[in-house]
This record gives structure tokens, C-alpha cells and sequence, in this order.
């Protein structure tokens, strides 16, 4: 009997994975973004009273499975996406990354963010939260299952519309 | 200085013009604050946010904090969130179930019936002083209809059942939709700000004439979803199918339109897959038998966008919205939408009707957004308002019968009411 052994993950890997992912993310390149995805891949933002929430029986700010997640890449990327064109300009800085579980294939993974975003000549706004992902592991990297975004403000007041990808 | 109509309205000519003074203005801000929200009827929250006796929710409304509650009986309260010694918030909590509220300043304690129960060192008072006069205030009036619970600030008010006029047979008509009669709050509130007068909000939730413009990438959704999005056929129409504006008396209006959307309750569209035919169908069968065909397809086939003057908005559409807000300074709004569905619906239908609602609707919905950037638009380029004094709203004016949801009719409605409140006739 042979017993396939993986390497352990690394949070090196992890880290670089999810700096590559915000890179893609923060330059807009959300074709690529999507290419980091699972064909079952779902991204969510709770609402900020119910960040345990389940989409299925609470309303959340964003519930996307694949398909809708491809949409949004259709529909952010028009130009007569008015909430984002001209586009918001963001940069997410992240921390704290860990490692919190690995079943098979599948590796829990929670970090910190900050993204701050600008949209014309506005003043900042800076969303503070945690990402929740379930990575899959995909030869030395990583595709994206599970991405949920969990912001840490009690609502989302002066942050307005998540209308870029979060 | 006398008062002055901030509307021109000549049915004549047919035109009619809004000075946009009102729209950022804070001068105007304060005299709405009494005369509109110090007078009118204010949405608090709803029944089911409040399941047992001790449940509670504290909240603004109208820029009042307010706690939300039932007492130990099962009764509701709006209680002022303002402690009667000395003013300190004495509910710190979003939600919960609590017997009594104590203010962490000097301790004073009160009922969740309003009653002040507790006052530490209460020896020290003069004879004078009755605790069973220092209850927690409240607003001189709190009235429901069907669950929706209203406060009042003005003792002289009409009753909210007379207040909210033929918009009764609006509420009615999304109450129809559950078989129990019961709708409810689900669990989860976007609450966001949008850098705009409140009452461009008001326009934006009945003003159906943005929609192509303003949300093409939503169509395209739709179609690309499998929907088919027909160009009118009729003259005047801008949306795929007829839709009216329609009054409903002091101020209120909605509109009313033949669905091409998809809806939850009873209207299947291929964006809620194959899978769930069978059990819209059924759905559709169960409105059928309890209310008739006619009154089923009023309740399925149509979505409408209602407006409770000033600020309650319940739209009937993709899903059911119940969003409130209020100003935060002429510029600025503070919006609450909470998502209602029948209390006995399955577990497959309440997951269908929030992915319904995310479609459309809140911060990360695929139309909301742009709405939220055209009222920002509009906020921005007021800045010129003394050189660019009057907004135009004329659309349709003139029209004998119905009224198109696509013109302006309904818009004039809110317009005409709000300058009356204001004590400026037209």
C-alpha cells in the first residue's frame, strides 16, 4: 500500500499566493483574478451585524457563487458600471496570515486586511476586516473555494457600496 | 421674508421645476426636521424583529435614538435611548432581550416597559420626586399596521391608519404573498451612507425612467441570466413592459408594474434554475386557492415600488426591500434595507429570495451601486445650484388617466406634499 504524502503547506506559500491575489486584484486584472478560482468557488461579504452568518437564511452584502462571480467580473469590468468608472483606485495590505486547518486538499486560511480605496477625488475609505478563504491546493500553488470577506466595521456607513471586488 | 414655494407648478404650461436650494440646504435641513419629521408618521422597525417579550433593538430614527422593545406583558414600546437624570444613552446594545436598562452613568435603572425601577441612593431626593414620573419618554404617538410599527412625534397627528391612506391596500398586497399572513424581518441590515439629500433617495426608489440608463449593466445581467429583455413595444414606455405611477393619498405613492423581472413569490426566471420550478409552481397553486386568480397575479405578476412618505420605501420587486433613511446634514443620508419574506417559507425559497434580493438590491447588489453613484452625481454637481437654480420634473405632466411609472407624475407627488408641510402652498 503506498499513502501519498504531501509536502506541508508553508505560510511562505500561502503568503505569496494571497499578495499575488491582491496584486491582481488592486490592478484591476480580474480575468486573471478569476483563473485563481475553483470551478465551485463562492465569494461572500456578511452583512456587518451577522459576520457568522448564513447566506442561505441571512441577507448578506454579497453571496456570489462561480457563476455570479463571473457575472460581476462582466458587469465591474463595463464601463457603464457607474459605481466603478472611472474605476476606484485600491491597495490592500495584508497580515497576520494563518494557517487555521488542512483537510486533504483544502487549506483554511485566515489573514488581515486593510484595503484603502480611492474613487476621483474623493477622500479615502479604508475597509479593515478579515479574509476567510478555503485555498485548494493546485500543484505549488493554490486555487480559491471559499473567499469571505468579513469587515470589522459595525456597519458599513461611510464605506458606502462594495461595488469593486472586496 | 415670507415664505416661498420651493416648486414652480403650472399645470398650464405644463412644467414643473424644483429649486434645488432644497437639496442642500441646511437651513431647510432644520425646518424639515420639524415640520416633515417632526409631523409625520417615521418608520421604527418591524414586529418580527421583536419575536418574544424582553426582545429589544435600539436604533435611530430620524436621528432620535430610540430603543425598540417589548415588555415583560409582550407589549411594544419605542422608548427614547436618553436617560432621564442626565442624558447619557442607557441602551448601549444593537439587539438582544434584556428586563431593564441601566444607565452605566449613575445607575439609574428603568423597565423594559419605559418605567424607571431603579435610582441608586434614591433617599437623597426631595419629597418631590416621583420615580412614576421619570420613566424613559417616548414619542407622543407608536401605531402599527400589519406589523410595521410608526412613531409619531406630533400629538395632534391623524391616526397612522388614516395617515397611510389607500398605501394600506400596497402593504396588503406584499402581506398577500405569505400564507400565513406573516411577513418577516430576515436576519442581516445593510446599513450604508450615500453623499446625497435624503430626499433624492425618495425619487431614485419610484423613478423608473433610470432604469436603462443607469442600470444597463443589471440588464445585461438579466439577459445574460436567460431573461429576455424585449425592447417596448409601446409608444412612451422605456422598460420592456407598462407600468404605472399611482397616488395613494398625504403624500404616498408607488408604482405598479407588470413584472418582467422575475419574482420569488410565484414568477419563475431562469436565473433561479430548472430546480426550482416545481416549487414556485406550487407556491403559485397556493395563491391561487387562498386568493383567487385575480388577486394571485396581482400579488405575483406585478412589483411595485412604495413610498410611505417621507422615507419608507417598501420595494415589491426582485425580492421584497423594507429601506428607511434619514438625513445626516443636507448632503448626506443614512440608509438601513432590511429584506422581507413570508415567516413559513422553506429553507429553499428564503435561500432563492435573498439571492433574488443581492441581484438587484444593497451595497454589493449588481443595480444599487450605480443608484448610490447617480445620487452622488446629482448631490455633486448642486454645488452650482445658485447659478443653475431649478431641476426639471415635467415628465408626463398634463396627462389625462393612468400615469406612466417612467415619467414624473409620482416624483410631483412627493414634490407638491413636502412644499404643503413646509408652509409654503404652491
Amino acid at each position: 500500500m503506498t499513502v501519498a504524502v504531501r509536502k506541508a503547506v508553508t505560510r511562505a506559500q500561502v503568503e505569496d499566493f494571497l499578495y499575488h491575489e491582491a496584486a491582481l486584484l488592486d490592478d484591476w486584472k480580474l480575468r486573471e483574478w478569476e483563473a485563481l478560482l475553483t470551478d465551485d468557488a463562492a465569494y461572500y461579504v456578511p452583512p456587518n451585524d451577522r459576520p457568522d452568518g448564513d447566506h442561505r437564511q441571512t441577507l448578506f452584502l454579497i453571496a456570489d457563487d462561480r457563476e455570479r462571480i463571473r457575472q460581476r467580473i462582466i458587469r465591474v469590468l463595463d464601463p457603464n458600471c457607474h459605481a466603478e468608472y472611472p474605476r476606484s483606485r485600491t491597495r490592500r495590505m495584508i497580515s497576520n496570515v494563518r494557517i487555521t486547518g488542512v483537510d486533504g486538499d483544502l487549506v483554511s486560511v485566515t489573514a488581515n486586511f486593510v484595503c484603502y480605496r480611492y474613487r476621483r477625488y474623493e477622500r479615502i475609505r479604508e475597509y479593515v476586516g478579515v479574509y476567510r478563504y478555503i485555498l485548494e491546493c493546485a500543484g505549488d500553488s493554490f486555487r480559491i473555494k471559499e473567499r469571505r470577506v468579513l469587515i470589522d466595521a459595525h456597519e458599513l456607513g461611510s464605506l458606502g457600496s462594495v461595488s469593486f471586488i472586496l | 421674508m415670507s415664505p416661498r414655494s420651493y416648486i414652480i407648478d403650472d399645470r398650464e404650461k405644463k412644467t414643473f421645476l424644483l429649486d434645488r436650494e432644497v437639496l442642500v440646504s441646511e437651513d431647510i435641513l432644520r425646518k424639515e426636521m420639524a415640520q416633515i419629521f417632526g409631523q409625520c408618521w417615521i418608520y421604527v422597525g418591524h414586529a418580527s424583529e421583536l419575536k418574544k417579550a424582553g426582545d429589544f433593538r435600539s436604533r435611530k430614527v430620524a436621528g432620535r435614538p430610540i430603543i425598540f422593545c417589548r415588555d415583560q406583558e409582550g407589549r411594544f414600546h419605542c422608548l427614547f435611548n436618553t436617560c432621564r437624570h442626565r442624558g447619557a444613552i442607557v441602551c448601549t446594545e444593537r439587539e438582544g432581550n434584556r428586563r431593564r436598562f441601566q444607565c452605566i452613568y449613575h445607575g439609574w435603572t428603568y423597565g423594559n416597559d419605559g418605567r424607571l425601577v431603579g435610582v441608586p441612593g434614591d433617599e437623597a431626593y426631595g419629597e418631590g420626586f416621583d420615580k412614576s414620573r421619570h420613566g424613559l419618554r417616548r414619542p407622543a404617538r407608536f401605531e402599527e399596521y400589519r406589523g410595521f410599527w410608526f412613531m409619531c412625534l406630533d400629538a395632534a397627528a391623524p391616526p397612522l391608519g388614516d395617515y397611510l391612506a389607500r398605501a394600506k391596500d400596497y402593504i396588503d398586497l406584499v402581506l398577500d404573498q405569505s400564507s400565513s399572513g406573516q411577513m418577516e424581518i430576515i436576519a442581516g441590515v445593510q446599513e450604508y451612507d450615500v453623499a446625497a439629500n435624503w430626499k433624492l433617495m425618495v425619487e431614485n426608489s419610484v423613478d423608473d425612467y433610470h432604469l436603462p440608463a443607469t442600470h444597463s449593466t443589471w440588464l445585461n445581467f438579466m439577459a445574460n441570466s436567460g431573461v429576455k429583455i424585449e425592447p417596448p413595444k409601446e409608444e412612451g414606455l422605456v422598460l420592456p413592459t407598462r407600468g404605472m405611477a399611482v397616488e395613494l393619498g398625504n403624500g404616498h405613492f408607488t408604482t405598479d408594474n407588470i413584472n418582467f423581472r422575475g419574482r420569488p413569490v410565484a414568477k419563475w426566471i431562469p436565473l433561479y434554475g430548472e430546480p426550482a420550478k416545481a416549487e414556485i409552481d406550487e407556491i403559485r397553486r397556493e395563491l391561487v386557492a387562498r386568493l383567487g386568480p385575480e388577486r394571485a397575479r396581482r400579488v405575483a405578476d406585478t412589483n411595485r415600488n412604495l413610498v410611505i412618505f417621507p422615507n419608507l420605501v417598501i420595494n415589491d420587486g426582485s425580492s421584497v426591500t423594507v429601506r428607511t433613511f434619514y438625513p445626516e446634514g443636507a448632503g448626506k443620508m443614512h440608509v438601513t434595507a432590511w429584506a422581507l419574506g413570508p415567516a413559513e417559507e422553506s429553507e429553499s425559497a428564503r435561500a432563492r429570495r435573498l439571492d433574488a434580493f443581492l441581484t438587484f438590491y444593497g451595497p454589493g447588489g449588481f443595480a444599487t451601486p450605480d443608484d448610490v453613484e447617480a445620487l452622488e452625481l446629482v448631490q455633486q454637481g448642486l454645488a452650482n445650484w445658485s447659478d443653475d437654480r431649478w431641476s426639471e420634473m415635467s415628465r408626463g405632466m398634463g396627462k389625462e388617466g393612468e400615469q406612466l411609472n417612467s415619467d414624473e407624475h409620482h416624483l410631483r407627488i412627493f414634490w407638491r406634499r413636502w412644499n404643503e408641510l413646509m408652509g409654503v402652498p404652491a
